[in-house]
């Protein structure tokens, strides 16, 4: 909890963007997680991604459930719509606001708690029909809201504070996620922005359900010497599978790879996402190599970190379902009631 | 567990090696270094040298106590990075109180603004008293060199109102005759004479009396303040407020002689003096040799011979349109003096532009705000009479050119030339020393512009006995930069008569202090004020301009002074960085509201200084550069430029490695 009040005033030569507004205007309350939090590092990224993508505060709606992480949207985008559903249910809120209007960003924000134990329902449905949402899980393997008990992302090899074992293995959601036929997947550390904030950009571009599962260290209760999700062990043992670089949309690609080094993958409005690769066998659009991927950098002890699956080729939800395309709010009467002349028509049909 | 020589410190272990007891006052109780690591095994591996080159150390400090260490560790490489900055230089952190640092004196600014807003005036007037000698004084008229630096300027918009929060602690606090130094009955026997009772010779008795040195001072007026008395008018400085603070050095025991003009050096030299203080300012006013100055002299007054003699009430009127020459302070004084004497039609005449007036701003509006106009690039060119008697002049009209290096020349604009009339002029256009008096076969030796030559340190002229401070040494400055003098000539005379080495100069005294209290608790404000720089009521003008007497600005009142003191910055509350604390979450960068913090890789300073968030231009402003840290070999950056001192770093830092800590720096003085 902080109780000095954040100063208005900011640096003289703080940069604007396409909308004449600076970053500091992307800001939230003062966060009132426990100093250090990596969710406060996440929330920082996400005004990152959305000052520099020009993206305007009114379009955007935060959704969330219960835990730490579902505090967190309220420290940022606070001209932004939100809503701050039961615990686990925030993909079912996320539901049936795009169908409602689609034309806005979902913002989901949930815990290794919300998604991976009470919500994973939930979870796995949002994925498997990919609604088109930037779900971000703020990963500290940890229960830090009712003092510090092992999530179900905790790793089997990494004890509590208090030197407890943990009894059970991990999920891991990434995996899962592809599995489940997510079509963006990336896997983060909250104290890595050069690579968060990019992750970040093209997951608000990409259509359809983006998830990124950002390891965010709990300082209170998880970053101790035998946890595995702590900032020194991250730093240590994270192997990134490219380095990604957002392209906006009419941009050069500027910076200059060898040949066969880097991937460019265009996003739905036409930006790219370039990848830097950083590891030879591994393809970003190819599911099998992804997986491997994964399992070999569990087997190796290692936290792979970077974008590790995309495929721009699927559906969404509402072209699944074919939703009209306007949203609901700005149907007129003419639209919901065509006339008699239609019914007769769909009648006969009918018949 | 063999954790010999080890402490873990917020899990990174640490070597420790005990100082003996004889270098505990160069080197400290022990001597600590990180070993950057969580892990045991490793730091009892890494123990071994680091224990080495700590003993080494000490065994080196045994061998040459005065010897620096320092220096070889600092001096790495610049041109492929930075070194980490040296906190425990002095200057450092006095450099980030940008208005103590800007103040000749070093007055420490903030500490005495947090002392109002609690209402410690007395206090407040005590820190002032002690550093720049003339609160009440230079709270009125100070040219304040202070409040341009202050970092306000560049994070908000006009400065703290530095100098009228000074004239607070004069105008409320208590009687502090018990708070004054002791000047010892026993004497040491050494004499020193000050020639001239200003501001200069005045701070130097101050400090020497202390010390128990006898101080003769001779003034050729009747009265002590100098410059303080005869050029600066009462409705500026009240003459209660001025006689109080001369009279109270004065009365620690200075030996006065006043109506005494000193006339020849030499003969003073030979009288029974230890050491001479020349503190005789720039009494002479400018002339100007143009067609009719002979003619129409008793119309034709010098400014500042004519504000003396209405500080000594010998002239009390003026005739009914008086044309003033000049653009700096002076001219502003003679000016508003006019008014109040009775002309009715007063006029401002400038050579130069009217942006490169040399007086002060606020003296400019208050000039203007009592109607008086000032024209601008305009040069006289002759007085104009009739009968004998004077009744106007004439100017003609020019413009400023620039040429390439910047050397400005005003050329003639061919209009017809520009003719004022007037009763009376009075000239303003600068002061001059006047040393005709010193001898020059006496080893006083002089230099270019007939000044004497004076050592920038010592104070001490080329003949050892004799010592120049104020306007007397180098030309016209402020009062602030004589109490400034005085307090190093004090040192330099103390030092010549103890028979030390005079280069060899005393240390300022720091001291720093955590403000932590709690968790979330400082024991300072870092709530940042957003008002506006706050008005000084003024006396009503139907009364100020009909009273030489009557003060212009009435002073902030309390609660005004306490509004004014909240929009302080608390620069001196400083934002200490430890590294080896820190565990790289980033929340202080995340949460900065200036983006002054970076976690970045370290380069040359100038690659530094581009590749921050947000480029660190201001190139007076210093980089507070961290060493490596431990997880990902960054470092930590803090541009010092407009931290607003707010503690957000500290605040939303889970292992304390930053902290708030107050600096109090005093500047050296003799006693």
């Amino acid at each position: 909890m902080t109780y000095i009040v954040k100063p208005k005033n900011h640096h003289p030569d703080l940069e604007k963007n396409e909308l004449g507004l600076t970053r500091r205007d992307y800001e939230g309350s003062i966060s009132s997680l426990c100093a250090g939090c990596g969710h406060d590092s996440i929330s920082a990224a996400i005004l990152e991604a959305c000052f520099e993508l020009n993206i305007s505060a009114h379009n955007v709606a935060k959704l969330s459930g219960i835990g730490c992480s579902s505090k967190a949207p309220a420290y940022f985008l606070n001209q932004s719509h939100g809503f701050n559903s039961v615990h686990g249910r925030m993909p079912s809120v996320a539901t049936g606001a795009n169908l409602a209007n689609h034309e806005m960003l979902y913002l989901g924000i949930s815990g290794d708690g919300d998604t991976a134990s009470i919500g994973i329902g939930q979870f796995v449905h949002a994925a498997r029909r990919q609604l088109n949402v930037v779900y971000v899980v703020e990963n500290n393997g940890t229960y830090g809201l009712t003092k510090g008990q092992f999530s179900a992302t905790n790793d089997l090899e990494s004890k509590s504070k208090y030197g407890e074992d943990n009894l059970f293995p991990s999920i891991d959601l990434a995996a899962m996620a592809i599995q489940l036929g997510a079509s963006f997947v990336a896997r983060s550390f909250s104290g890595d922005k050069e690579q968060l904030v990019p992750l970040l950009k093209a997951a608000m571009k990409h259509k359809g359900f983006s998830f990124l599962d950002i390891i965010s260290p709990c300082v209170t209760f998880n970053n101790h010497g035998t946890s595995t999700k702590s900032y020194d062990y991250i730093r240590e043992h994270n192997e990134s599978v490219s380095k990604p670089d957002f392209v906006p949309l009419g941009k050069e690609i500027t910076t200059s790879y060898e040949e066969g080094q880097s991937v460019q993958v265009p996003l739905h409005d036409g930006s790219l996402i370039s990848l830097e690769k950083l590891s030879k066998d591994f393809d970003p659009s190819n599911k099998a190599s992804s997986l491997a991927k994964i399992n070999k950098a569990e087997e190796e002890g290692k936290v792979l970190t970077g974008l590790l699956y995309i495929n721009t080729e699927s559906k969404d939800l509402k072209e699944t379902l074919n939703v009209v395309d306007k949203p609901l709010n700005q149907l007129s009467e003419k639209d919901l009631c065509p006339g008699a002349e239609k019914l007769q028509a769909i009648n006969k049909d009918l018949c | 567990m063999d954790t010999r020589y080890l402490f873990k410190r917020h899990n990174t272990w640490w070597v420790k090696v005990a100082v003996p007891r004889t270098l505990r006052n160069q080197l400290g109780y022990d001597l600590r270094q990180s070993l950057k690591t969580h892990n045991l095994e490793e730091a009892q591996d890494l123990r071994w040298s680091v224990i080495e080159s700590l003993k080494e150390k000490i065994e080196l400090t045994r061998q040459s106590p005065l010897q620096d260490h320092k220096e070889e560790e600092t001096n790495i490489s610049v041109e492929t990075f930075m070194p980490v900055t040296d906190t425990t230089n002095p200057q450092y952190y006095h450099k980030v109180v940008d208005c103590q640092y800007a103040c000749p004196s070093h007055t420490p600014v903030p500490e005495y603004i947090r002392q109002i807003s609690q209402g410690n005036y007395t206090e407040a007037y005590m820190i002032n008293w002690e550093s720049n000698v003339f609160p009440g004084i230079l709270g009125r008229t100070c040219d304040r060199p202070c409040e341009p630096a202050c970092r306000r300027t560049r994070t908000h918009e006009k400065p703290v109102a530095i100098c009228r929060l000074k004239r607070v602690t004069y105008d409320y606090k208590d009687d502090i005759t018990h708070l004054l130094p002791e000047v010892p009955q026993e004497k040491t026997g050494k004499r020193l004479a000050l020639i001239g009772a200003g501001p200069a010779s005045l701070t130097v008795a101050r400090d020497l009396l202390v010390l128990g040195h006898e101080c003769i001072l001779f003034e050729k007026d009747p009265q002590g303040g100098g410059l303080m008395r005869t050029n600066i008018p009462a409705f500026r400085l009240p003459v209660e407020v001025l006689d109080d603070e001369v009279d109270q050095i004065i009365n620690m025991g200075i030996e006065t002689r006043f109506n005494s003009e000193i006339t020849s050096m030499e003969s003073l030299l030979e009288e029974d003096f230890d050491a001479i203080f020349v503190g005789t300012g720039a009494p002479k006013g400018k002339d100007l040799s143009i067609e009719g100055r002979q003619e129409a002299e008793n119309n034709i007054h010098i400014g500042i011979d004519w504000l003396t003699s209405i500080a000594f009430e010998h002239t009390d009127s003026i005739g009914k349109k008086v044309l003033v020459l000049g653009g700096g302070n002076t001219a502003m004084d003679c000016c508003r003096s006019s008014l109040r004497l009775g002309a009715e039609d007063v006029k401002v005449v400038v050579r130069s532009p009217f942006d490169q007036m040399k007086a002060s701003e606020w003296e400019i509006e208050e000039a203007m705000e009592e109607h008086i106009p000032i024209f601008e690039n305009h040069v006289p060119k002759k007085f104009l009479l009739n009968e004998g008697k004077l009744v106007g002049m004439e100017f003609e009209k020019v413009e400023a050119v620039f040429d390439e290096e910047g050397k400005r020349s005003l050329i003639p604009t061919g209009e017809d030339p520009v003719i004022f009339e007037c009763d009376d002029v009075l000239v303003a256009i600068g002061q001059d020393n006047a040393f005709d008096w010193i001898e020059r076969d006496i080893g006083i030796e002089f230099g270019e512009w007939d000044m004497p030559v004076v050592d920038k340190i010592t104070f001490q002229s080329s003949h050892p006995k004799v010592f120049f401070g104020g306007d007397a040494a180098w030309g016209p400055e402020n009062i602030i930069w004589a109490a400034a003098h005085g307090h190093q000539a004090a040192i330099s005379i103390d030092k010549f008569f103890n028979n030390q080495d005079l280069y060899d100069r005393p240390d300022p005294t720091t001291n720093i202090v955590s403000q932590k209290m709690g968790v979330h608790e400082w024991s300072y404000d870092n709530d940042i004020s957003q008002a506006k720089r706050f008005l000084v009521p003024h006396a009503d003008q139907s009364i100020s301009l009909k009273d030489i007497k009557v003060e212009v600005e009435l002073g902030f009142d309390d609660k005004q002074a306490f509004e004014e003191a909240q929009r302080c910055l608390n620069c001196d509350v400083q934002t200490v960085f430890a590294e080896d604390l820190c565990i790289e979450c980033d929340a202080c960068e995340d949460i900065c509201p200036t983006d002054c913090i970076n976690f970045i890789d370290n380069s040359n300073e100038e690659d530094l200084r581009n590749n921050l968030r947000i480029p660190a231009l201001n190139l007076d402003q210093d980089l507070l550069v961290s060493d490596k840290l431990i997880q990902t070999q960054r470092v930590m950056v803090k541009d010092e430029d407009v931290c607003l001192h707010c503690g957000l770093c500290a605040e939303r830092c889970p292992t304390g490695a930053w902290d708030m800590q107050t600096y109090l720096y005093e500047e050296a003085k003799v006693y």
